[in-house]
């Protein structure tokens, strides 16, 4: 017997799947603004010359970077409680785990983008008589950041995505609302399609933004 | 003070790891005076000239450049990020490969130091930085980008860039070697005007007839020492230390 698809009933769910797409959107910008903040000072402790702060910092990143999401999510809301006494709503350990988890990525690639700035670039802005936080900000960042974008912008991809692992912890993202849906539809194929096609259609244009900076010819 | 002498270096040492870069170097730079300094590869001559503006910090010695100096014989702390600025903002230096800053306008280049270090209105730096760029002949380039230009254009923004400060003094770190052969006189001449203008200057070169004909004093290195110094003429046209000789003898044939 063939399957016969029907997307018709999804329409009485759009309330359902509209709070779905602003808890995976709002996540993903919120977690990239924090995770960018805290990946700058990642980056810059880890190119600072404190040793005691570098090795701090990569050990973070190592162990962010080497571990899965999913299992640092529940981790976070399960286990720290335990051991701290620190009682985190799921929204707060969800904002928590994915700040630091893109915090450990951006971090790198915006270490990548500084160190790749021309020795001689800072050669000329330290002769000038420039402080270093004039250097940074008036000859390192502005080149660095052409570089760092495209790869920023991947990254933010990436953790649109992750959003999706919210649902463990039954914050209300996109994929939780189209678990939901399934339930009482019993439809798995046509909400999981749906649901496929929203985050196609909010991230495919961004990258094609990153695409398009990264053709930009620049320096 | 000694106010005719503009740089003056005692005991100056630096170490990468266990290679010696500087044993024990001291030199005097008479105020106005161009003092080319050379040598083969390796001898230490830029790290030398990067530790007067110290961008290379000397592991010891002292180090005076007009009303600032810096001991390094009894401290071990590195100086602080604004005492080094401070320091750096009263030399001027020109690199080997330009550094002009690619995503400036050229007139934002020479602007730069001015405006972000020494608090000067933009109005006035750029009036200061087109009157710069005229005089090192590129008044015409001023919204151009580092680079459309050519190598001995950037090297003249690069010059003007470093004048922008007011520095006390000029340190070319071998300014014309990456420089095709037909653009290097448009940097020299530069150079030159600025020589006989009484800017106090300190050449890494290889340019041996221009080292003769510009400089006043000629300085020899080799291994991290000073083997010979005299007037520019006298230490290229008749060496007295056999290891001056031996160098200057592949260039006989620039020197006609």
């Amino acid at each position: 017997m063939q399957y016969q698809w029907d997307f018709g009933f999804l329409l009485q769910y759009k309330a359902l799947i509209g709070v779905g797409v602003l808890y995976t959107v709002g996540f993903t910008i919120a977690t990239a603004l924090s995770g960018l903040v805290v990946g700058c000072l990642v980056a810059l402790l880890r190119l600072s010359h404190l040793r005691a702060a570098t090795w701090v910092v990569t050990a973070f990143i190592e162990i962010f970077r080497c571990t899965p999401v999913l299992v640092q999510l529940v981790w976070c809301y399960y286990a720290l409680p335990i051991l701290t006494g620190l009682e985190l709503t799921p929204a707060t350990a969800a904002f928590l785990t994915l700040t630091l988890y893109g915090a450990s990525f951006y971090g790198e690639i915006i270490r990548g983008g500084i160190i790749s700035v021309d020795m001689g670039q800072w050669d000329a802005g330290r002769a000038l008589g420039m402080r270093r936080s004039q250097l940074m900000r008036r000859v390192v960042l502005p080149q660095a950041m052409r570089r760092m974008v495209p790869p920023l912008v991947n990254q933010t991809v990436l953790q649109l995505k992750n959003t999706s692992l919210l649902s463990v912890l039954a914050v209300p993202d996109l994929l939780y609302q189209g678990q939901l849906i399934t339930s009482a539809s019993y439809r798995p194929l046509e909400t999981y399609t749906m649901i496929a096609v929203i985050y196609f259609a909010i991230l495919f244009p961004l990258t094609r933004l990153a695409h398009r900076l990264e053709a930009r010819p620049g320096h | 003070m000694s106010n005719t002498r503009m740089i003056e270096l005692v005991g100056v040492q630096k170490s990468f790891g266990t290679l010696q870069v500087l044993k024990d170097i001291s030199l005097t730079v008479e105020k106005g005076a161009v003092v080319a300094l050379i040598g083969p590869s390796g001898s230490g001559k830029s790290t030398l000239l990067r530790s007067i503006n110290l961008l290379t910090v000397p592991n010891s010695g002292f180090i005076r450049v007009g009303d600032h100096s810096m001991d390094f014989s009894s401290t071990q702390t590195l100086p602080r990020d604004r005492d080094l600025a401070a320091f750096r903002a009263r030399t001027g230096m020109v690199f080997q490969g330009f550094n002009l800053f690619p995503h400036m306008t050229v007139e934002q280049n020479v602007m730069e130091g001015p405006v972000t270090v020494l608090r000067t209105p933009k109005a006035a730096a750029r009036d200061q930085a087109r009157a710069l760029l005229a005089k090192v002949g590129l008044a015409d380039k001023a919204e151009m980008r580092p680079d459309s230009l050519s190598g001995g254009q950037k090297q003249r923004v690069a010059i003007a860039r470093a004048l922008a400060m007011k520095p006390d003094v000029m340190l070319f770190d071998e300014a014309t070697s990456a420089l095709d052969p037909e653009l290097v006189g448009e940097v020299l001449a530069v150079i030159r005007s600025l020589a006989a203008e009484g800017m106090t200057m300190l050449l890494v070169t290889h340019e041996m007839a221009f080292a003769r004909d510009v400089a006043d004093r000629v300085v020899f290195m080799r291994d991290g020492c000073v083997v010979e110094e005299g007037p520019a003429r006298q230490v290229i046209e008749q060496p007295s230390h056999p290891a001056t000789q031996a160098f200057l003898s592949h260039f006989h044939n620039g020197l006609a």
